[in-house]
């Protein structure tokens, strides 16, 4: 036989077995029960499509979704995350509101974070009990995501928080002094600064009373483009490094810093130039109407770089406690600019390369492109076409385009892919927009044009595709953040879930994945990080302080465990296991100031304990290894069972203790 | 420049009797080298393994004991022993593991002390590392037997007096357990081998010694060494 030959019968041989055990083994799966995919589908009335969806984005019992999503949670004060593409909701971060299942708000440490009475805090701050979460925003390295920290705004009480993603716990919380109303989280490429601007303008300094009318207004009232300072190694933002500008009393909305050739900049959108104050009862216009009057509004581009020399440089006065560029000086040393944008727009985000500047116009059916090179050109040569009643400079409109594109009714906020494509949210036509960036993108040909277009269900606010606010999107996914969902969800009452539906944009053509009613609160902006990048702890090391991560001085080993009587003080040092507490007897009189510090021995993976106190109003979650800290005062005599609220072990409900408060 | 000689192959066969002649070395020193050296490696090494696998586990829990020490999940497990009744693992032969170092310590140094003694002596040497893997074994068994019999009355859980499995498996409440001796107790099993054939490559040497009569507690030939200006 020759060489040829005998490969040629060998091949045959094996073709002929393969094709024997594709049919040996694929006859008795098609008769299987359940595993005839058409006949599942059609028996569930799904589309060949719906079906591929649901393949694609299922994620069985014990695998993983392929990245995290990171929401805010709304008027719930939250951090919500979601598996992608499971979009199923993996876990809540308790943030600006009590969240009793953490225990977050309960415990000293929470508490002291919740109301701002931890170190580092700035201004007057009350204990609130709820915020309005609105832009997550992941740190970055290189303008990337680095999966460590998570910061969140409340725009309700322009409020910052920080988040490790180590133990997904709300560590810091800081108010903001000169601010009312605060919208948009954005980080620096390297998570210097953390971004937020004022929406709604307040007299300046907001401690000092300005009655509202136009007058006053106009002269007192001010926005501040604010900088927290964020001091990596200790993790915490730093007010005394922190800074501001001070900005006109328009309307300061979304922003995005600057990267690659922008890097140094911060751009903010604003609406209401007009300075409306509305007075409907007077017969005057409601805000609506007056903050619309104008076709045009300000992009504000701020030179923070240049901003943070001239702090550095002593320029800045301290008002009330934050150091403040003031608008004058702001103007002089050209750290800001204005360019006229289609008025009352939304999003403003930076292209991946930093090159192109993309305003949605929500009451303009254009994305509106500026370039960056024009930009900087254009203040090189101090073209301006004029000064707003601040002496701030404007650039010209048309001189500082890259494009306009003709996306649609209401485009709002736009993320990128990894193939140089944008991705508009409509909130009026309720879709989203795929279009094409121009060069280095896409070459002039084909540059600048829409591409596909995708129906939401519907009123979408947001979008996140899958690190599409990085120097390095990553395309694949899209998910769009939905106000309403109108008819997708029934007998639930009048209150409607939002929903966010996940969109597969890897092809040339969007198509619909699956949907997540979220009914908990109203998520707003999310940012999408592979899994990959977090590096969480799975447990803590046995006695860590959940504030500082490092051992805790009053965590106590199993032995050691003891109450401790100084006067009216009686302080506790208690270890929790399955499934006992020890002491499980507390005996105080009345009026005595009682501090349990609980530290869970255990090391076992989701062995977290709870503590919670009949009428006290205390409930404590003890993850493995965690120490906390309550304290509070036995003001009402009697006995106050305490027990475990998290179902930890086979005798959970004999892991319980007595608190005896004599009269 | 010379031509470059081209180094002369060895053939395998030789190869094989210069590794073997250096693992004997001098009468099995090198034998008895090696023992001593797996026996100090086995004591960073468990001796015994317990593996136990329950669904909410799904790495499932390793008991690793030491000559030493216990290491491995052995806060877990007595967490959940506890609800049986069963002392804290740490707390057992706290006698045997104070005194382990000091017995595989003067094991291997009997060993190093082959090579002084004369032929009919050294194999007194060798008995405490060939008997180490048996005591360890007999040791152990009846302190899984006292742990299993001596369950709290008090405990949560009332089981009937049971021996954990020494070898095998067997199930215990909603674990599977896997008992095994562990790569310390192979290693000093090994060590034993060694220094039985070391022995062996000894007593043959000895038999072919010129001091063979003359020799008793102490090797002559080594008491020769020591004085070089002997024959």
């Amino acid at each position: 036989m020759t060489r040829t030959r005998f490969l040629t019968v060998a091949g045959a041989a094996g073709l002929a077995f393969v094709v024997a055990v594709a049919l040996l083994a694929g006859r008795p799966a098609a008769q299987g029960q359940g595993a005839d995919l058409l006949s599942v589908a059609r028996s569930r009335g799904l589309s060949p499509d719906e079906a591929r969806a649901a393949l694609e984005t299922y994620v069985p019992p014990g695998k993983y979704d392929e990245a995290l999503m990171f929401a805010s949670g709304g008027q719930g004060g939250q951090v919500l995350v979601f598996g992608i593409p499971s979009m199923r909701l993996i876990r809540v971060i308790g943030v600006f509101a009590p969240e009793p299942w953490q225990g977050y708000g309960f415990s000293n440490e929470t508490k002291s974070v919740l109301q701002g009475t931890a170190p580092e805090t700035v201004g007057p701050v009350t204990p609130l009990t709820w915020g309005d979460t609105h832009h997550p925003a992941l740190s970055q390295t290189g303008g990337d995501y680095d999966g460590q920290w998570l910061f969140i705004n409340d725009k309700a009480n322009s409020r910052m928080a920080v988040i490790s993603l180590k133990d997904f716990e709300t560590k810091q919380i800081v108010e903001n002094p000169n601010s009312a109303i605060d919208h948009g989280a954005t980080v620096s490429p390297n998570t210097d600064y953390v971004f937020e601007s004022t929406q709604y303008a307040v007299p300046f300094p907001k401690t000092k009373y300005v009655p509202l009318d136009q007058t006053d207004y106009n002269a007192s009232y001010r926005g501040v483009a604010t900088f927290w300072k964020f001091d990596r190694a200790r993790g915490r933002i730093d007010p005394a490094r922190s800074f501001q500008v001070e900005l006109p009393p328009y309307w300061q909305d979304l922003a995005s810093f600057g990267k690659g050739p922008s890097d140094g900049w911060v751009f903010v959108n604003s609406f209401n130039t007009e300075r409306a104050i509305g007075g409907t009862l007077e017969h005057k216009p409601p805000i609506e109407i007056g903050a619309s009057a104008n076709d045009m509004d300000y992009l504000h581009v701020i030179n923070w770089k240049k901003a943070e020399a001239l702090v550095r440089a002593g320029k800045a006065t301290v008002v009330n406690g934050m150091k403040v560029i003031s608008l004058r000086e702001a103007v002089a040393e050209g750290v800001l600019y204005f360019i006229p944008e289609p008025k009352s727009p939304h999003g403003v985000d930076v292209a991946p390369r930093g090159d192109y500047i993309v305003v949605g116009g929500k009451l303009d059916p254009n994305a509106t492109v500026y370039s960056w090179s024009k930009v900087q050109q254009l203040i090189a040569a101090r073209r301006f076409v004029g000064r707003d009643p601040y002496g701030v400079p404007i650039l010209p409109f048309k001189e500082a385009l890259a494009a306009q594109v003709k996306l649609g009714l209401g485009p709002l906020h736009t993320n990128f892919d990894d193939k140089g494509n944008a991705y508009t949210s409509l909130f009026i036509e309720s879709a989203v927009a795929k279009w094409t960036l121009g060069p280095p993108y896409h070459p002039e040909s084909e540059a600048w044009k829409v591409v596909d277009k995708i129906p939401v269900q519907y009123n979408i606010g947001h979008l996140a595709t899958y690190q599409g606010d990085t120097v390095r999107p990553l395309g694949k996914y899209l998910v769009a953040l939905n106000k309403w969902s109108v008819d997708q969800y029934r007998g639930i009452g009048p209150l409607r879930p939002q929903n966010l539906q996940l969109i597969d944009i890897s092809g040339p053509k969007m198509r619909m994945l699956y949907a997540a009613p979220v009914g908990i609160a109203e998520p707003h902006f999310a940012e999408i990080i592979p899994l990959s990048k977090i590096k969480a702890w799975d447990v803590y090391p046995v006695g860590t302080n959940e504030l500082t991560l490092k051992p805790d001085p009053n965590a106590v080993q199993p032995g050691k465990e003891r109450i401790v009587r100084k006067g009216r003080l009686v302080e506790v040092w208690m270890t929790a296991m399955r499934s006992h507490y020890t002491p499980d007897h507390i005996v105080v009189s009345r009026g005595d100031r009682v501090v349990i510090h609980i530290t869970n021995i255990e090391r076992a993976l989701d062995a977290t304990h709870g503590f919670g106190l009949n009428a006290y109003n205390i409930n404590l979650s003890l993850e493995p290894g965690k120490t906390e800290t309550v304290s509070f005062v036995a003001d009402k005599p009697g006995i106050y069972p305490f027990y475990c609220t998290e179902f930890c072990s086979a005798l959970h409900l004999e892991m319980a203790g007595y608190l005896e408060v004599k009269p | 420049m010379g031509a470059v000689a081209s180094p002369r192959l060895r053939r395998p066969a030789e190869v094989l009797r210069g590794l073997a002649g250096w693992v004997k070395g001098e009468r099995g020193a090198g034998l008895f080298a090696a023992a001593v050296g797996l026996l100090v490696l086995s004591v960073l090494l468990p001796y015994w393994t317990l593996h136990l696998s329950a669904p909410q586990y799904p790495q499932g829990l390793d008991v690793k004991v030491y000559l030493t020490h216990v290491g491995g999940d052995v806060a877990e497990v007595d967490e959940l022993n506890h609800y049986i009744g069963m002392a804290p693992l740490a707390e057992a032969a706290p006698v045997e593991r104070r005194l382990s170092l000091v017995g595989v310590g003067i094991a291997a140094l009997l060993l190093l002390l082959v090579r002084y003694t004369g032929r009919r002596v050294a194999w007194v040497l060798v008995i405490p590392v060939v008997l180490l893997p048996a005591i360890f074994a007999v040791d152990l068994f009846t302190w899984l037997v006292r742990y299993g019999h001596s369950l709290s009355p008090a405990a949560p859980i009332h089981l009937d007096p049971f021996t954990p499995p020494l070898l095998g498996s067997g199930i215990v409440g909603q674990f599977q357990v896997r008992a095994a001796f562990g790569p310390g107790w192979y290693l000093a099993v090994l060590a034993a081998a060694l220094a039985v054939a070391g022995s062996a490559v000894r007593a043959r040497g000895c038999r072919a010694c010129q001091w063979a009569s003359r020799c008793w507690a102490v090797c002559v030939e080594q008491r020769a060494g020591w004085h070089p200006g002997r024959s």
